[in-house]
């Protein structure tokens, strides 16, 4: 492995930009850029109330990412447990202000943003599950026991999050989890099991789901039975796709998006609209766009040399895939309602932080691929 | 450690290939499911898409008016002004309908409607406040236009009938579709689905509902998912209703709608002899058929139903009334035809004749001494007929009563007509399962008894006697659409199968009863010379005078309740010399024809032949049909 000068001496800040993948940072703006057009197309031709926000938002994002990218690795990973408990206890104070105000929260209003404990944690429990396999060798790895750590970390926020409840949030956390565990090399009939303990529970979980939760099951299964109630959505949004044909009625022309029978089309529904305006051609491009944000991404976690790097990478792109592909399957009708937005397209704007910081930490990866980190915080390298 | 590290990197490397071959493949996934939306069903979805956006509205035709043979309109269509308020264009819907309530009154009820329809419906969705409204309504809302927001005036069509309630019955009217009528609907037509719309419901109105309703137009409107209207794609214009012409003369019509005006219940129908078109029919009591249209509260509907005067049936073709003496004519054809009596016979009448054990009597207590067939009807003698009805039997009787229209519906194109009875004895087997009475043949041969006719079949019998041709009454004269009238083909008519020679007998018996003085309606003759008419008056019993009261005296009608009255009757034909119209009246419970249904049937026939249109001006200056020139 081949072992770089920047190992020991720091790298200025001007190294360090220039270190960074502006190939990725471009295809991100790209995306911006479209989510923009997107946003200004449902505001019926109009900057307000979305695009204008969007940019801003973005451009907040884009500070942040680059602050991210340029802190130094090691830093990070010193302080990734800090950062992960930092966020439960946000998730908690969230649950007890639940209890306290009497129903769901989801939001901390901090007066000029309200902040989604649940989408920061997506990416404190990638930086809290990479520093933890870091440390940890094969050997280690293959044994059971050294399990329970991470699975603890994993299961806490999740419980939190379906208690909120916000299921496609919980699924997020597993399924990066899960990804981190794969990549970290846990063996893989240890995934069979937890697959088939899942299955084996579904039952149990089916009887604690909210009744909308269990209506969105339902008529995911079989969204014509009920057209005018909890399947409208999903019907609408399969005719906006579909009478969106291969090339799409137009921008600013898709009767369903803009004769409002489509819902949330700033939001979760931000796809649909897309497809409908610019057709199966436009769908294409986007999932074309985002697959290459992906393949920067594994590009990047194959050049990373320390094992800490390769898994944030990897775990937020994961989280990345998961945001892009629940998505658009749910709104194809493939997957149930389950309130994922499309990263950088819809409007949201913890979504679009927590993203940008991803990114950043994806970033930062890349400029410090080459330093060496411990195995261990304390003890530097040995 | 650094192969510890570089071992961690092999299974990371391997394992991220992994990782990203399933993301290739679940990415592979959206794209065949976009594949099969976009391009495979997208033909389906496009359907789908635009039956989300595109609304198809009916646009309801203009529906045809109802003409006189004159081109007068009998019904017509009005604008109808109304008040409706958008909720959404306001800021304060109670303040807006308050303001609204000081210009034109909104009754509590009324309020309340209005805004339980607000609640109901979206916003953007008019709410009718009232219907209606008079040009004073109208401008005042207008001038305080900028006070009301929301509140709009859209003008509508309804349906007007210029004409009385006695006229309803011919016309018909019009109110909204039922349930029944949906159902009953086999045109197809998606119209009669449209809140609103109206159709005929009874008269020329119901009869002739298919040609006056026309056919709606569509205008194919853009709407999204709250279903507001965004834009109209497309309007195709619908096609108005044809007119209908009438043979009925509005002057006419209206005198003898004046003429029955105050009779309780009556009746009377005005034809053309020779082409069965009817001049005039009226019915009393009526209804108002304005009423109908704007709907009717329960209260009124029960009113109008339990009325014992019956204003909803249409008399004139429903009422059934035994014809009394005006269907002696039909007895003595009968008895002429089959040879029972010679014309110059003179049959003795001595106030009553027996039968078995059975006394029939005569109207006049001592008798008409010796009469022949042209005193008899003059002087309408009932022994007479018992005698000559005794001679030919009731199935000829019958067989000549049909021959001339009765005892079963003629075809008017009205509905609900009804068909009368010419009793035989093979119906009362059937009927009752009893053997004719001979007694019965006599009660018959002076249209009493079993026998049933409607005014409209007298007008017809009359018709036909007088014209000599198998005359079918009808009320359509012809179509009027798209600027041409288009006449109705009229059958030519046959001739009714009767000698001339027996027909002229029974004319001038007829004459002789109205232009003579001995003759039952002599005092209700016209006589402005050449205008004369020649009648029969009719007193047909309702209730039978008992043996106690001849002995005693018989009441007077006045005397008896309004119910028991005697019903009065006339049949008349005018001019004596080529007849052109026929007239029938019967006043129910009215007392003697020949006293109160003769002056009306006088009247009316009168001004008939004032109103000819061939311009015929009396014996004086005449200018029948074929327009031939005037003698000076």
């Amino acid at each position: 492995m081949r072992v770089g000068s920047a190992d020991r001496e720091p790298m200025t800040i001007g190294q360090k930009l220039w270190q960074v993948n502006w190939f990725l940072v471009f295809f991100i703006i790209i995306l911006t850029a479209i989510g923009c057009a997107m946003l200004y197309s449902a505001g019926e031709g109009s900057w307000n109330p979305w695009a204008t926000r969007h940019i801003i938002r973005f451009l907040i994002g884009l500070f942040l990412m680059i602050m991210v990218a340029m802190t130094d690795i090691r830093i990070w990973m010193r302080h990734a447990y800090t950062l992960y408990f930092l966020v439960l206890g946000l998730l908690i104070a969230v649950e007890v202000m639940g209890v306290i105000g009497m129903g769901a929260q989801r939001w901390i209003d901090l007066g000029v943003i309200q902040l989604q404990p649940s989408e920061i944690m997506k990416i404190t429990l990638v930086l809290a599950l990479a520093r933890y396999f870091h440390g940890a060798s094969l050997e280690e790895i293959g044994r059971s026991t050294s399990l329970i750590i991470p699975s603890l970390l994993v299961a806490a926020p999740i419980v939190l999050v379906i208690r909120q409840p916000d299921l496609g949030t919980a699924i997020m956390l597993m399924m990066t989890a899960g990804v981190i565990f794969f990549l970290a090399g846990v063996r893989t009939w240890k995934f069979g099991l937890v697959i088939g303990a899942i299955l084996a529970a579904m039952p149990l979980v089916w009887t604690m789901l909210h009744g909308y939760q269990k209506n969105r099951i339902l008529t995911f299964l079989n969204p014509e039975s009920d057209p005018l109630g909890a399947g409208y959505h999903i019907m609408q949004s399969k005719i906006a796709l579909g009478s969106g044909g291969v090339f799409g009625k137009g921008y600013l022309s898709g009767t369903q998006s803009h004769l409002n029978f489509l819902p949330e089309k700033q939001t979760d529904f931000i796809f649909t609209m897309l497809a409908e305006e610019f057709g199966m051609v436009g769908g294409l491009l986007l999932l074309g766009i985002y697959a290459i944000v992906l393949i920067y991404s594994f590009a990047i976690a194959l050049r990373v040399h320390n094992q800490f790097g390769r898994l944030i990478t990897l775990g937020i792109a994961g989280t990345f895939f998961f945001y892009v592909f629940i998505n658009i399957a749910m709104v194809m009708g493939l997957v149930p309602i389950v309130g994922v937005p499309l990263p950088l397209v819809s409007y949201g704007g913890t979504a679009m932080l927590s993203l940008m910081i991803g990114f950043g930490f994806i970033l930062c990866a890349y400029v410090h691929r080459d330093v060496r980190v411990g195995r261990h915080v304390s003890g530097g390298e040995d | 450690m650094y192969r510890e590290d570089s071992s961690r990197y092999k299974k990371f490397s391997r394992r991220a290939m992994i990782l990203g071959g399933g993301q290739v493949a679940l990415f592979g996934i959206l794209a065949g499911r976009m594949y099969q939306l976009q391009v495979i069903e997208s033909s389906r979805y496009k359907m789908l898409a635009d039956e989300n956006r595109i609304s198809m509205r009916l646009l309801p035709p203009l529906r045809g008016r109802i003409l006189d043979r004159f081109g007068v309109p009998l019904a017509t269509n009005k604008e109808n002004y109304r008040v409706l308020l958008i909720a959404e264009r306001t800021r304060d819907v109670k303040q807006t309908l308050d303001a609204l309530g000081r210009l034109i009154s909104i009754p509590d009820h009324e309020h309340r409607r209005i805004l339980r329809e607000i609640r109901k419906r979206r916003d953007f969705v008019p709410v009718t406040i009232q219907e209606n409204l008079d040009w004073k309504k109208v401008s005042r809302i207008e001038v305080n236009a900028s006070d009301l927001p929301g509140v709009v005036i859209d003008v509508g069509q309804i349906r007007q009938y210029p004409l009385g309630s006695e006229s309803a019955h011919l016309l018909g009217y019009v109110a909204s579709v039922s349930e029944k009528d949906k159902k009953g609907d086999r045109s197809g037509e998606p119209l009669l689905q449209l809140p609103g719309f109206r159709i005929g419901k009874s008269g020329i109105e119901k009869q002739q509902d298919l040609r006056l309703r026309g056919k709606a137009g569509n205008s194919q409107l853009e709407v999204n998912a709250l279903g507001r209207v965004i834009r109209e794609l497309s309007r195709q214009e619908g096609q108005p209703g044809d007119d209908v012409m009438l043979t009925v003369d509005l002057g006419i019509q209206n005198v003898a709608i004046e003429k029955l005006r105050d009779k309780k219940s009556a009746a009377a129908v005005v034809m053309d002899v020779n082409t069965g078109g009817i001049i005039a029919l009226a019915s009393v009591p009526g209804y108002d058929p304005n009423a109908f249209n704007t709907g009717l509260t329960r209260k009124q509907w029960r009113d109008i139903t339990r009325d014992p005067l019956a204003p909803l049936t249409n008399k004139a073709v429903s009422g059934l009334y035994a014809p009394g003496s005006t269907f002696k004519m039909v007895v003595a054809m009968a008895a002429l035809e089959h040879g029972v009596i010679k014309p110059e016979q003179k049959v003795f009448c001595r106030g009553h004749v027996e039968l078995g054990n059975e006394r029939f009597h005569c109207w006049k207590r001592h008798g008409h001494g010796w009469l022949d067939l042209n005193g008899a009807l003059q002087q309408s003698c009932d022994p007479y007929f018992y005698e000559i009805s005794k001679r030919v039997g009731i199935d000829k009787i019958a067989e000549m009563g049909r021959r001339f229209g009765l005892g079963r519906v003629t075809g008017i194109d009205l509905p609900n007509e009804r068909g009368g009875l010419m009793p035989t004895p093979a119906w009362k087997k059937k009927r009752f399962g009893v053997a004719w009475q001979k007694g019965e043949t006599l009660i018959a041969g002076i249209g009493q008894g079993f026998v049933l006719t409607t005014p409209l079949q007298l007008a017809v019998m009359t018709s036909r006697l007088a014209s000599g041709k198998a005359v079918e009454p009808h009320l359509i004269q012809g179509v009027v659409s798209g600027g041409g009238m288009r006449p109705l083909e009229v059958p030519s008519v046959p001739d009714i199968k009767i000698s001339a020679e027996v027909r002229l007998l029974i004319m001038n018996g007829m004459n002789a009863v109205s232009n003579t003085q001995r003759g039952t309606a002599y005092p209700a003759r016209i006589k402005e010379p050449g205008f004369e008419l020649a009648g029969k008056s009719g007193t047909s019993q309702v209730k039978r005078i008992s043996k106690h009261e001849r002995e005693t005296r018989v009441l007077k009608n006045r005397e008896r309740p309004w119910k028991n009255r005697d019903h009065a009757l006339f049949v008349a034909f005018a001019p004596v010399e080529k007849p052109r119209y026929a007239i029938a009246v019967v006043v129910e419970h009215g007392g003697g024809g020949s006293t109160v249904a003769a002056p009306i049937a006088r009247d009316i026939m009168h001004e008939t032949l004032k109103r000819d249109p061939s311009g015929y001006r009396g014996r004086d200056g005449v200018a029948d049909e074929k327009g031939k020139g005037h003698k000076a």
